[in-house]
């Protein structure tokens, strides 16, 4: 749909709000609603449109497959990993409250790293899906 | 009243998408759907299960019914016989569910059993002990820290076996085409 300009104009703008939208729906879901979960999607959501505008391979150019890759298992391994961190520092596994001195400073920290394993873990799943669906069409039309 | 108008919507919009036979306005319609949804859930006060809902159900799932459409022909076919006995399975499930709400508390009273339980734990102690004014946060990534894991690994093993499944056709298919 690279030819339509309205379509360009109106991405162009939007896809830089919605990147910034899945960020605060990130970072804020401790005060409002939303998480790392709906901030995944909304980012997924940000560079399918730039797919579905400008065509599957300028995507491919911005977020790469291998990347995309390494999101999906990238995200679960954080999670786990600040699990472990909890246990290295000496409490049980993904507790919180000795990633810090402060424990309130520490849940602090734990739920942030956590988020972002979720974020990228589901950003990463949805691109890839949509991927591979998208990808299929070219395949079958060579 | 707003709840019970977008609920008759929802009804009428589940006929529609089950007589309709074109697959286009069928997945428009989904994305109908679960934006009512979500403005439910916004009338029940769940904002995150909202957000959930307009961003999965509204716009991810749409775009990929979307470009699984577009592998497809755009029109259903006519069932072969008429589905009689699934429609028959069908209401009395749905009866019988309806039936089981009939015994829940009302909506947010206070004394249901569910809020007697360690959600009141969570109310009164989740902003002191983890210093997160969100409630849900509080509750879905520290008290609840090991579903949240679980979560993500079901979504990353969902992940992992579309790619399995879609990844094999394609050998096959190089081959096929030379």
């Amino acid at each position: 749909m690279k030819g339509y300009l309205v379509l360009r104009v109106v991405a162009k703008l939007m896809i830089a709000f919605m990147v910034v939208f899945a960020l605060y729906v990130q970072f804020h879901g401790d005060f409002g609603p939303g998480g790392g979960f709906q901030a995944g999607v909304i980012t997924a959501a940000a560079i399918v449109f730039y797919a579905i505008i400008f065509g599957l391979p300028a995507a491919r150019a911005v977020v790469p497959d291998w990347l995309v890759e390494a999101m999906v298992a990238a995200g679960v391994l954080l999670y786990a990993g600040v699990g472990f961190a909890g246990l290295v520092l000496g409490g049980n596994y993904l507790d919180y409250f000795v990633l810090a001195a402060d424990p309130v400073e520490g849940q602090h920290r734990g739920i942030f790293w956590i988020e972002l394993g979720v974020l990228i873990t589901v950003a990463g799943v949805m691109l890839k899906i949509f991927y591979m669906f998208a990808s299929r069409d070219e395949e079958r039309s060579r | 009243m707003i709840i019970a108008t977008l609920l008759t919507m929802i009804a009428v919009i589940t006929v529609v998408i089950v007589r309709e036979r074109n697959l286009f306005a069928v997945v428009v319609l989904f994305g109908i759907y679960s934006f009512l949804m979500a403005t439910v859930l916004v009338a029940l006060d769940a904002v995150d299960v909202a957000m959930t809902e307009a961003s999965v159900g509204a716009g991810i799932s749409t775009i990929l019914f979307l470009s699984a459409l577009h592998l497809s022909k755009g029109i259903e076919m006519k069932p072969l016989h008429r589905p009689f006995l699934p429609l028959i399975v069908a209401l009395a499930t749905g009866a019988a569910l309806a039936y089981g709400t009939l015994d829940l508390p009302a909506f947010s009273d206070p004394r249901a059993a569910i809020h007697q339980h360690v959600a009141k734990r969570y109310v009164d102690e989740a902003a002191r002990e983890t210093g997160v004014p969100n409630i849900v946060t509080a509750v879905l990534a520290s008290y609840r820290g090991y579903d949240t894991l679980g979560e993500v690994t079901v979504v990353f093993t969902a992940g992992i076996g579309v790619i399995a499944l879609l990844r094999r056709m394609r050998p096959r298919k190089r081959g096929e085409g030379s």
